[in-house]
This record gives structure tokens, sequence and C-alpha cells, in this order.
């Protein structure tokens, strides 16, 4: 064991146990690193984060990154429910996921280690603020002895300094109270990271001076506290062993790129699609973890026409976009499971009334309240099957941050050619993770719209496209058209109510066929990695795809004959998925749920199926796909 | 002069659609339905671009007797429909139907929203004290100790009064009208017209099959004239068969309190003159309770200010242009929206 001094304030201790990493004479050059920053929500974690994320991107890193922060809004300082972190994976490689354990842990507070350090690889580098471990916190933490001076940490390395303390010398000159002063703290620990992989400082130094543009001295406040990490850094290098990391660039598809979270982009795609089929975009919601950020970002966008709407509650969320669609916009809603729930009533009126709508399902641990800010895949029943009476509807899922986007696009497009809602289905996941996007071009895609020959001596609210089999889209303020809309069964062509037996047996089964024939404008399924036949395909939807493709590229690289097919279109399938799933001995079905993709798929008539199933509020790991998949193989070259 | 410079103006009956109305007959609904075609004709109102918005119940029934668009939608659910509409079109002309059970049970929440945010609208809720289309359970305007089918025993809910209700959530426009007192319905349907923004308007609907005469203590020609009082803005606050009742303020009760002109040393300048922007006087009206003071009817509350749609539009408006004055070129689609912010080229 090693012990360097430096000052009485740094001490650096690397147990001779574990094998270095750490070479003295130059970085020791990474493909990828999981870095996780913990402390108290009030310590600025996110911020902290979403900085490291930007620096990584600028150097031309790929990156995967998940904010984890508390449900409570601001828990006691200290307590360990109060712990945010936020989790980075960045490399000189594609970045799929946010790796299965961190290699890097900064604890900035005692609770901040207790609730992470379980998560950290065994003889990976934790980094603390001693300043931040005093009896009380210690104890609040919930350790009986510091963990400073027992062997709770013996399996990895330590950086302990005191941030606090030094964080306060660096920005003495500036003239804060010692509170403010103190809140600079998190720009130190994030300039020592950045000297820990050599990342540059320009794109915070530019965030933080647009940020305080105003406030020159919190801006130069936290720019002398990142400057002062950094040079710590230094300092390490030159009185220790340490010497830092290098990580290389990754090869990346040319174009303008930036950092989105899976909520921008579906903002983005919905307001996209609006243009895109030149209607209003009315987008009513009532706010909700984690589906809320929605909402936040459209309403930033009023001056491009989009509107929003916070309504009093779920239900007239969804009755609004019903309404705003009525009368000729594009009405979208938004929520997670629970207030999914109250919409459905609305929803199942829309199939009736056979009018688009799109609502977007960013998914969260449930039943019940359950855990507002853990990721689950558990709605996609709910979004299948949901309703009440006979009332199919489109269901699609998004795969990732970008993915969104195009999803929503997607998604508007479905409603309006078919007249019906659709249900997006997102997670906690999605929404928050952040990953670099390839900024799309709008005028790439195409534009859509609501084909229809309107004959007004002929017309009838419920003749339909032959092709479509959707009605007319005919809204008020359209002369001589006059109609009404509702919810009692309707006459099949002229839409007044009816209650004749054979008029209802076959409205059930226009709307039936109506979402069946969408099949027909989706794409053939291609497997996303792999062949097309082999042992084993794994089904994915949704955001288990990094880790199942992560996963995928490992077992090829190790010669099995796997796939992954990932789906898009959970309701109805695409037509060719039965015929591309025959060609696998096993499918293998990874869900964040307790197997609903896997009933689905086996409704089919599919026998060679098999589940594996993780409801924990956590992502699927790397290496949790990886031995199921060995352990099918195993069974079926025994 | 050739027939093709103006549309001939449209009557009632052109407001009428084919549909059957299935009604009970004898119900109170006919009444209303009549005449509000009749004000759609007074108003000028254009077919294509007047909607009917409902909820369900009897009442809710109604779209489907007009000639103009119409959504006969689900319980309770009208307003938050409407204002969604309003959001995507604010040029249409809404008028909601709602009734007690569907605007103040199932629906209150949505009822008290459009009415503080003040979407352009005429909300009419057919108050029946009763579930009719359910076949007569106690509503929650339906009188304490009501017995019905639900309540056997009589109920035990403390009704709501929905005008009442409205004042409290800060519409700008309340009324009672009688479904059967068709000018008075007629003058109060045209005032909510003409007002911007969220008209409330409680009318009183006999439903003779499951509540028949609910209302006729105030409502039947023998007793209405000394148990209602028809209010009129700018106008005394009298009443009677003489017209010799009338309201003063009982300023110890903060109250208003029903006297006879003559009697006690009454004069006729003691009399309140109504003042439709007074929203004291509005809610001292509504809760009077028909027993020792008469029941209110008339427009209780007019007081003008921006409808929702127009505070919507307007802070747009703003939005783009103050846009317009930054440094930077205004964004005009999503695509400089993708491109703001950090970003960098590989
Ligand atoms: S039940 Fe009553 S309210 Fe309903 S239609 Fe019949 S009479 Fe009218």
């Amino acid at each position: 064991m090693t012990i360097v001094k430096n000052d009485d304030k740094i001490i650096l201790i690397i147990k001779t146990k574990v094998p270095a990493l750490l070479d003295k004479t130059k970085r020791q050059p990474l493909e990828t690193v999981v870095v996780r920053i913990a402390g108290d929500s009030g310590d600025g974690i996110q911020v902290t984060g979403s900085q490291l994320s930007l620096a990584n991107a600028m150097q031309g890193s790929d990156l995967a990154t998940f904010p984890d922060y508390p449900s409570e809004v601001r828990a006691p300082v200290g307590t360990t429910y109060g712990v945010s972190a936020f989790q980075i994976h960045f490399g000189g490689r594609d970045i799929k996921t946010i790796g299965d354990e961190p290699d890097v842990l900064i604890a900035l507070n005692p609770a901040a280690l207790k609730t992470n350090l379980e998560r950290l690889r065994t003889g990976g580098l934790v980094i603390i603020d001693t300043g931040a471990f005093t009896s009380r916190n210690i104890e609040k933490a919930g350790y009986e002895i510091s963990p400073l001076e027992d062997k709770t940490l013996d399996a990895y390395k330590l950086i302990k300094t005191d941030i606090s303390k030094q964080t306060l010398a660096a920005v003495a000159d500036i003239g804060l109270s010692r509170k403010d002063s103190l809140r600079c703290k998190n720009f130190y620990a994030l300039g020592l990271v950045y000297w820990l992989f050599d990342r540059q400082r320009e794109s915070t130094y530019a965030w933080l001076q647009k940020k305080f543009a105003v406030h020159k001295n919190v801006a130069n406040a936290n720019i002398a506290a990142l400057d002062a990490g950094h040079a710590f850094g230094e300092t390490l290098e030159a009185s220790s062993d340490l010497a830092g990391y290098s990580i290389g660039p990754a090869q990346m598809e040319n174009g303008l790129y930036r950092l989105v979270t899976g909520a921008q982009t579906m903002a983005w795609g919905l307001a996209a699609a609006a243009e895109l089929c030149d209607r209003k975009l009315v987008f009513a919601s009532y706010p909700i973890t984690p589906a809320t950020p929605i909402l936040h970002e459209l309403a930033t966008l009023k001056d491009l026409g989009v509107v929003t709407f916070q309504a009093e509650d779920e239900i007239a969320a969804a009755c609004a976009a019903l309404g705003a669609s009525f009368a000729g916009a594009l009405g979208v809603t938004s929520s997670s499971g629970p207030g999914i729930a109250l919409k459905q009533e609305t929803i199942s009126l829309a199939v009736s009334v056979e009018l688009p709508m799109v609502i977007v399902n960013t998914q969260r641990a449930g039943p019940s309240t359950g855990m507002p800010t853990k990721t689950e895949q558990s709605d996609l029943y709910q979004a299948a099957f949901g309703r009440h009476g006979e009332s199919p509807l489109p269901v699609l899922a998004a795969r990732s941050p970008a993915d969104c986007f195009d999803v929503a696009i997607e998604a508007s497009r479905i409603a309006i050619e078919y007249m019906t809602p659709v249900i997006v289905l997102s997670d906690g996941f999605i929404g928050n993770a952040s990953e670099p996007w390839l900024i799309a071009d709008v005028n790439d895609y195409p534009r859509f719209g609501h084909e229809q020959i309107i004959i007004p001596e002929a017309f009838a609210p419920f003749k339909r496209h032959p092709k479509t089999l959707a009605r007319q889209w005919v809204t008020p303020g359209m002369e001589g058209l006059e109609h009404v809309l509702g919810g009692l069964e309707k006459d099949h062509v002229t839409g007044a109510i009816a209650y004749d037996p054979e008029n209802h047996q076959k409205m059930t089964d226009i709307r039936a066929q109506k979402i069946a024939g969408i099949s027909r404008t989706i794409p053939d399924l291609e497997p996303d990695q792999g062949d097309t036949t082999g042992d084993i395909a794994i089904v994915g939807w949704g955001s288990t795809y990094g880790p199942i493709s992560r996963a995928v590229t490992n077992l090829r690289n190790d010669g099995k004959a796997v796939s992954h097919v990932h789906l898009r279109h959970l309701f109805p399938f695409a037509d060719n998925q039965d015929e591309l799933l025959d060609n696998f001995r096993i499918i293998l079905v990874p869900e964040l749920n307790a197997g609903q993709l896997l009933m689905m798929i086996k409704a089919t008539g599919r026998q060679n199926l098999q589940g594996l199933s993780k409801v924990s509020g956590q992502p699927f790991m790397v290496r949790e796909i990886e031995a199921a998949v060995d352990k099918i193989l195993e069974k079926i070259n025994d | 002069m050739t027939d093709t410079l103006a549309a001939p103006a449209l009557t009632a009956n052109d407001f009428a659609s084919e549909n059957e109305v299935r009604w009970c007959p004898g119900c109170g609904d006919y009444a209303i339905l009549k005449a509000v075609k009749k004000t759609l004709a007074e108003i000028g109102a254009a077919r294509e671009n007047t909607v009917f918005v409902s909820g369900i119940g009897c009442s809710s029934r109604f779209p489907h007797y007009v000639n103009t668009y119409g959504f006969h939608s689900i319980h309770g659910r009208a307003p938050a429909i409407a204002t969604g509409a309003m959001l995507a079109n604010p040029d249409l002309d809404m008028w909601i139907i709602t009734g007690d059970g569907d605007g103040l049970s199932i629906g209150g929440n949505h009822l008290m929203h459009i009415l503080r945010r003040n979407v352009n609208c005429q909300i009419l809720l057919f108050n029946n004290e009763i579930y009719g289309l359910t076949k007569g359970q106690y509503s929650p305007t339906s009188h304490f100790a009501t017995r019905s089918p639900s309540s056997p025993s009589g109920s035990l809910d403390t009704p709501i009064d929905p005008a009442l209700f409205a004042l409290g959530c800060g519409a700008r426009f309340v009324a009672r009208a009688v479904d059967t007192q068709q000018k008075q319905l007629g003058e109060i349907l045209k005032a909510a017209y003409e007002h911007s923004g969220a008209s409330f308007i409680e009318i009183y609907q006999n439903c003779p099959v499951f509540n028949d005469g609910v209302f006729s203590p105030f409502t039947e020609k023998a007793s209405r004239d000394d148990f209602q009082i028809q209010v009129e803005h700018k106008k005394p606050l009298t009443y009677g068969s003489e017209n010799n009742k009338g309201l003063i303020s009982n300023q110890s009760q903060f109250d208003l309190k029903p006297v006879t002109i003559g009697q006690d040393g009454i004069k006729p300048e003691q009399i309140i003159t109504h003042d439709q922007t007074n929203r004291t006087l509005a809610f001292l009206l509504a809760q009077m309770s028909g027993r020792d003071t008469p029941t209110a009817t008339g427009v209780l509350y007019n007081a003008s200010e921006p409808s929702y749609e127009h505070v919507v539009t307007e802070q747009v408006s703003k939005i783009t242009a103050r846009a317009k004055q930054r440094p930077e070129p205004a964004r005009s689609g999503i695509n400089d929206v993708l491109r703001q912010g950090f970003n960098w080229e590989v």
C-alpha cells in the first residue's frame, strides 16, 4: 500500500492487491469507461453530469448517460434517499448502454457512497470528498464507523481529498458567501474528472459563462473551482503513480451532432410531424414523472405555433387532445402508466369516432405510484389491450432517445392516415437518458396527410378510403358537411346512431381490419444485427435495445449464432415477423416486465419462445443477456 | 340584384336536424331545444362554424338534434373536449350541453376549470335534479332526502347549487333560466352568446318522468310571480304578482332581504337595482333558497374579461415579437430548433 501525502490535504491510497491500472509515465489508454457521480440532490450532480457529457461529445467520444435522481424534490441533506446520481459511459467506440457497472465513482458525501458503492466494479476507483465525511453525515448515511476507516473501501482504488475545503480556497477571492462558494464543489470534482480522462474544459467554460451571464461572479467561481480540481489532478500526477487515462474518439458518421434526451426528441418529433402534415400541434398533458419533460420542451416552442395545454387532470388532457383533433389539429397527449389508465376511456372514444390522436406513454415502474423515477416496460398490455370494448389501436415503441424523433413522426403519420389513436411507448430510461444525435433534417422525411376526396352531395362521415379504410376527416368550419360524432355505435356509412346487430358486427370488424391493415405500411422486419437465421434470435422492444445490442455484438464476436431483432411495431406486428422468427431455433424475449411481449408473440402460435424478465426498476445489464444466451446455447448444444 | 349576393338568413327550422328527437313526451328538453334553435337563427349563426359538444345523459343527446357540427362525447368530459377544440380553432362558436349529473358529478372538475380559464363558449346545464337516462337516481342537485331507486329511504347528500358553483369557480357570466320561460331563456342565450368567454347558464328543466314538478313552486303560473325574481341589469330587484315585492340590503347580515313596498315604511327607492357586474350581488342572488326568499333567474353576473383562446393567442404574438427582436435570427421551424444550442460537427 502506498500512501502519498501532499499538503496534508491529499491522500492517494492504492491498494496493492488490486492490479495496478495506473501508469506513472503516461496516460493509460482505455476503450471505454463508466463514471458515476453521486452526491446530495442539492449538489448539482445532474448539471455536473451533463457538462461531462458535453465535454466528451466535443472530444468525439460516443456516450450514453442516465440520471438517477430521487423521487423527493429536496430530501433532507445528507440522507440516503436524498442522493442524486448520474452515470455516463463514454469511449472511443460506439456506446450502446450506460454500462453494467461503473469504473469510477465520485461520492460527494457518505450517503452517496453508501447507496452507490455496491454498483462499482471491484478494483474501481472511488473519489471522495473527505470534507463531507463529518461524523454527522456518516451517521445520517447509516454507517456505524466511517467507511474511510474500516475495510469498506479495501477492494477499490481511492482518491480522497477535502474537496469542500479546496473549493472554498479556490473561490475565496471572488467574494461569494460561504454557502454559495461551497456550491461550486461539484465543478471542482468535475475538474478532477476532466484531468483523469484528459477532457477539455472549454465547453464547460462556455456553458457557465452563458448560464451565469448576469451573475458573472458565480460563473467565475465555478470556473475557478473547475480549474482547481483540474490542477489538483496534475499535482496527483506529479506526486503519485497516477497518470490518468486517455480515451480516443469514436468513429461516428459525419454530420452535425447534439446531445439529446428522449423527452426532447419525442417533443421535437411531434412538432416535426405537425409540420410534415401541415396541422397545428395541440399537446395536452398533466404533469407526471417521468413524462413531464416532453411538456416542458414543447412549451418552449410556442413561437412555432405549437399549442401546449396543461390540463386539470389526465382525463381532461386526453379529451383536449381529442377535441383538438376533432377540430382539425394534431392532438397529442402524454403521460405515464397511471395517467394513461385514466385516459383510456377517452382513447376508446377516439377509437369509436375514428379521430387521429397520439398518446405517448413514458412508462415507469408500477403498479400504482410504484417507483416513479425508475424504468419499466410493464404497460405493453395496457397499451395493446387496456381499453373497454373491442378497441384495437396501433402501438409503437421507441428504442432510444434518437429513435423517439422518428417514432413520433411515424405515430403521427399512422394516426392521421388511418384516423386512429396511436399509442407510443417510451420509458423513464429513454426519456431521461441522453446520447449524441446526428441532428435530423425534417426535409428528409416524407410529408403526409389525410388522403380524402369529398363529394359534398355524397358526403357521409363514415365513408372510407378503399385502401386504408380510414374514414374522412371533416372538421368544424367546413361548410355543407356538418355532422355529429359520438361514442354511440354508428351506422357504417352515415354515422347516425345505430343499434342494429349486423351493423355493430360490421363496425367491429372494420375497426379491427383497419388497424390490422396498418402492417402494410410497416417496412419488413430485419435483424438489427446478425443473420436472418441462426440458433437464437433475441427479440426486444423499447429501451432494452442498448443492452441487447451490445450483448449480441459481444456474443457474435465469440462466434455465437445469435441475432438481434428489435420491434418498433408492437401492434400490429410487421407482416413478415413470423416468417423471420421461423428461421431461429430459439426466440429469446428479454423485457423489463413479467413477459408481456412474450405472451403477445405466443398468441401468434409460436412455441420456441423463452422469456427473460426483469422488474427491478433497473435496465438490463449486458452480462445478464449474455448469460441467458449462453444458458440456452448450452442446452441446445447438449 | 342577384340571389347569389347573400345567402338567405337561416330560420330556426334550418337548425333542426333530420334525426328524430327521442326525449320523453313533455320533457323540458324540447323547450330548450326550441329556444336554442330560435336563438341560432336570430344571432345569424353559421351552421358550419357552430359546434355542440355534450357529455352523457338525456340532455347530452342534444347535438343530434341540431343541424351543425356536434360531438356527443363521454360522461362529464364535454368541457375538456371543447377546450381542446377551441385551442385548435378559436374561431368556432362553441356550445356545451350538460346536465346536473354530467356537469356537476362526474364532470365537476372539468366544469370548474373551463369556467376559471374562461374558454369562449356557452355552457347550458340542464338541471332536472335527477339522473334521467339511468332511470331516476338522485343527483348532486337533488334536494336532501330525495327518494329514488338508489336512495329508497331518502338521499343524505347536501345538494350543490350550480350557479353558486359557477360563481365560485370564477365564471364571468352566470345566468339562470327556466325551460318554459321561453322569452327570458332566449334573451339569456343571446346575452351568453355575445359574452366573450365562458358563459354559464343553469336551466331548470322539468323531468316529468322521474322528478316531475320539482321546480313548480317557482315556475308554475300560480306561484311563479311570488317565488321567482327575474333579474335584469339596471332594473330594480322587484317581483310579486303585484310587483310590490323587492329586495333590500340587510346590512347587519350582509344579505338580501325580501320586503313588500309600502309595508313597514319600505319605500321604492330602498329596493336594490340589479348590477350584473357586481359579483357579490350575484352571489347573494344565487344563494337565495327559494323558501323565505324567491329564486333568482336571469343574468346574475356578466363581467367581460379576455377569453382563454384570446390570451393564448396574445401570448404567442408576444413571444414571436420578442424573438424577432433578438440578435440571432428568429427560428421559423423545427429544423431551426434542432440546430440551436450546443452542437458539434463530426
Ligand atoms: S327521463 Fe326525464 S330528462 Fe330524460 S328525456 Fe325523459 S323526461 Fe326528459
